[in-house]
């Protein structure tokens, strides 16, 4: 049952999204380590992890807009399980360093020894385990997110005072991460790791084998996404972010909706970050920072917020600006990505998806949405 | 109190609300029997609108009862609850899910389970169907169904809205406002389509059009500073000395 209404979820954009991330998952490690690297279709490591990341930051984005672009729910704390996938499963690659450390200690990581602990947080435990380490990537989002949307759905917090609040939620644990006493390295982090599923991290066939994963998480996290939106639960959604109280007096328990998608998105960050951490090597409290989260509320903005594709292609497009940004003029970037947020908002409160469905449709009539912003008649995936 | 309650589908009996020390409704007791239609009528700030958000779990009174059905107390439960008992309420201003098509619209209020779950995994029914498509040409928007409700004049907002209170299958509507904003071919035709709902459910309007009401023909509550001023005929109201001193004299 559940395979057949996935694969119904999908229309032709969907299909062709889809086929392209498994197309790139091939293609683009193949270029990777196939191709000599005189031939211009040569992917450099450098490229293909830079690649990797983004498709990690798609992820994020996805998960962004699918609380913010169909439910209304505008987070600007995503960032924080994001950060905690990611360090989920750092503290599975630290354990797989074992004797390897500066400090040659079998099982506490350096950063232990370097603080004269003598044995293992109760937290670490099990983290040597892969399976259970990436049930943790989902479960400790989850969990958060759960909690932290039965209280706040619950008492009816919505709109900004909502998105103040998910991002006090982020500061907190930037703050709480910092310290070195919680047992998860500080200011730091963690890094310096050696192993992931018993193959060397630097290895190019590993990092090959990462960005395969990414975009195969991408492209699952897509059909998921596409799913929970073209069913009857996904129109209760769009209820919800356009006239709540409507749909409440029609009878839809409106805190149950919002907390499974809120959920269901949180766990999505949560795979995102852990995906992210073993190609860029680090996980360190600055994932926490608010402006981590907006940055990324930015990215389904500019790419098409309510769409699926949207995010996507924002994520990628703007990461893409800010590598080129940070490496010609690291100073402009900031502003440049300010810039960026209000063109979008005053001029393409549909993002780059709606520019473009503009452009193919022709002049089709812009109907007035309930929050002001156009929309198109014809619904993009 | 509760036997007194008994066989009547809606029972408000001393009810008080006060917003910051002002008394929205204060000590309002009313009785609706099953399958009567009701209107309400009354100036500004009488509390005709606070007394629909008590009844439909918007906002608690506190004190007094609200029984459905001569024994659910719908002080107790939250607006989804009391929805899914069967009291379905239309906004004074059209309220639609506008970036949906009219179909999908008529398609959410479909009585169903209302559980996050069965709405994931819901595969819409040849019964459901052909449920939709009545209710469809109730309304007289069958050929607009596939239109985001968006695009929809005001009247045909309204006409939807009443759509999907039907399609609810509630046993208690209570509308406000209908005719706001309606041409008078328009009211005609509102208060025709009410008159019909109301042969199978009970119906409570909350009007200020006078002509409207005069057209549903049935028995009139007049609230004034949240309390019932008379009850009666729309003739016997407008005859009582202190209806017409403090509303219809003006």
């Amino acid at each position: 049952m559940i395979t057949s209404f996935l694969i119904n979820s999908l229309d032709r954009r969907g299909r062709f999204v889809v086929g392209l991330l498994v197309l790139l998952a091939l293609l683009v490690p193949a270029g990777n380590l196939l191709v000599p690297e005189a031939n211009a279709f040569h992917v450099s490591t450098y490229q293909l992890t830079l690649c990797g990341k983004y498709l990690t930051y798609a992820l994020l984005a996805l998960s962004v807009d699918l609380v913010w672009g169909y439910c209304g729910i505008l987070s600007l704390g995503h960032g924080a399980f994001f950060a905690l996938g990611g360090y989920a499963m750092g503290m599975y690659l630290m354990r797989q360093i074992g004797a390897r450390g500066v400090y040659a200690d079998p099982v506490l990581p350096d950063f232990m020894v370097f603080l004269n602990w003598k044995e293992l947080p109760w937290f670490w435990h099990g983290f040597d385990m892969a399976w259970y380490a990436f049930l943790m990537v989902m479960l400790v989002p989850g969990v958060l997110a759960f909690l932290f949307g039965w209280l706040s759905f619950r008492s009816r917090v919505t709109g900004v005072y909502l998105s103040i609040i998910t991002q006090a939620l982020t500061y907190a644990l930037l703050l709480a991460f910092f310290r070195n006493d919680m047992g998860f390295g500080g200011n730091n982090g963690l890094t310096d790791f050696k192993d992931i599923l018993g193959f060397p991290i630097q290895a190019p066939g590993t990092r090959a084998a990462l960005f395969a994963a990414s975009a195969l998480m991408l492209a699952l996290g897509f059909v998921v996404a596409s799913a929970v939106v073209r069913s009857k639960l996904g129109k209760v959604l769009v209820a919800i972010r356009d006239a709540e109280s409507r749909t409440r007096f029609i009878g839809y328990r409106v805190e149950h909706y919002k907390l499974f998608v809120w959920t269901l998105s949180a766990v999505m960050a949560g795979i995102a970050g852990a995906l992210y951490v073993p190609q860029v090597g680090i996980i360190n409290p600055s994932e926490f920072d608010p402006a981590a989260s907006i940055e990324a509320v930015i990215w389904v903005a500019v790419g098409g917020r309510g769409t699926l594709i949207g995010p996507l292609i924002g994520a990628v497009a703007v990461n893409f600006g800010k590598t080129w940004f940070t490496g010609v003029l690291p100073e402009v970037w900031l502003y440049a990505l300010g810039a960026l947020f209000v063109v979008v908002t005053l001029f393409l409160p549909r993002g780059l998806v709606g520019l473009w469905d503009r452009a193919v449709t022709g002049r089709a009539k812009p109907v007035k949405d309930v929050d002001g912003s156009e929309r198109q008649a014809g619904e993009a995936a | 109190m509760t036997d007194k309650a008994e066989g009547s589908l809606l029972y408000l009996d001393d009810v008080s609300v006060s917003f910051d020390g002002f008394r929205a409704i204060n000590r309002l007791s009313l009785v609706l029997e099953p399958g009567e239609m009701r209107a309400i009528i009354g100036p500004n700030g009488a509390g005709k609108t606070t007394m629909m958000d008590i009844i439909t779990g918007k906002t608690r009174p506190d004190t007094g009862d609200v029984l459905f059905d001569g024994s659910v107390d719908l002080t107790r439960l939250d607006e989804a609850a009391i929805a899914n008992l069967g009291i379905g309420r239309k906004f004074q201003k059209p309220t639609v899910f506008e970036s949906h098509s009219v179909e999908d619209n008529i398609a959410l209020a479909l009585k169903s389970r209302r559980g996050a779950f069965a709405a994931l995994f819901h595969r819409r029914s040849a019964a459901e169907q052909e449920r939709i498509d009545g209710l469809l040409s109730t309304i007289r928007l069958a050929d607009k169904r596939h239109l985001l409700a968006a695009r929809l004049s005001h009247g045909q907002k309204q006409w939807l809205e009443i759509g999907m209170l039907l399609a609810q299958e509630p046993r208690l509507l209570l509308v406000d406002e209908p005719a706001a904003g309606m041409t008078d071919a328009e009211t005609a035709e509102t208060a025709i389509l009410l008159k019909e709902i109301a042969k199978t459910q009970s119906v409570v309007v909350v009007e200020h059009d006078m002509t409207f009401v005069r057209a549903l023909g049935v028995k009139v509550t007049v609230l004034h500073e949240g309390s019932v001023l008379a009850e009666g005929s729309l003739d016997a109201v407008s005859a009582n000395p202190r209806v017409i001193e403090v509303y219809l004299g003006r």
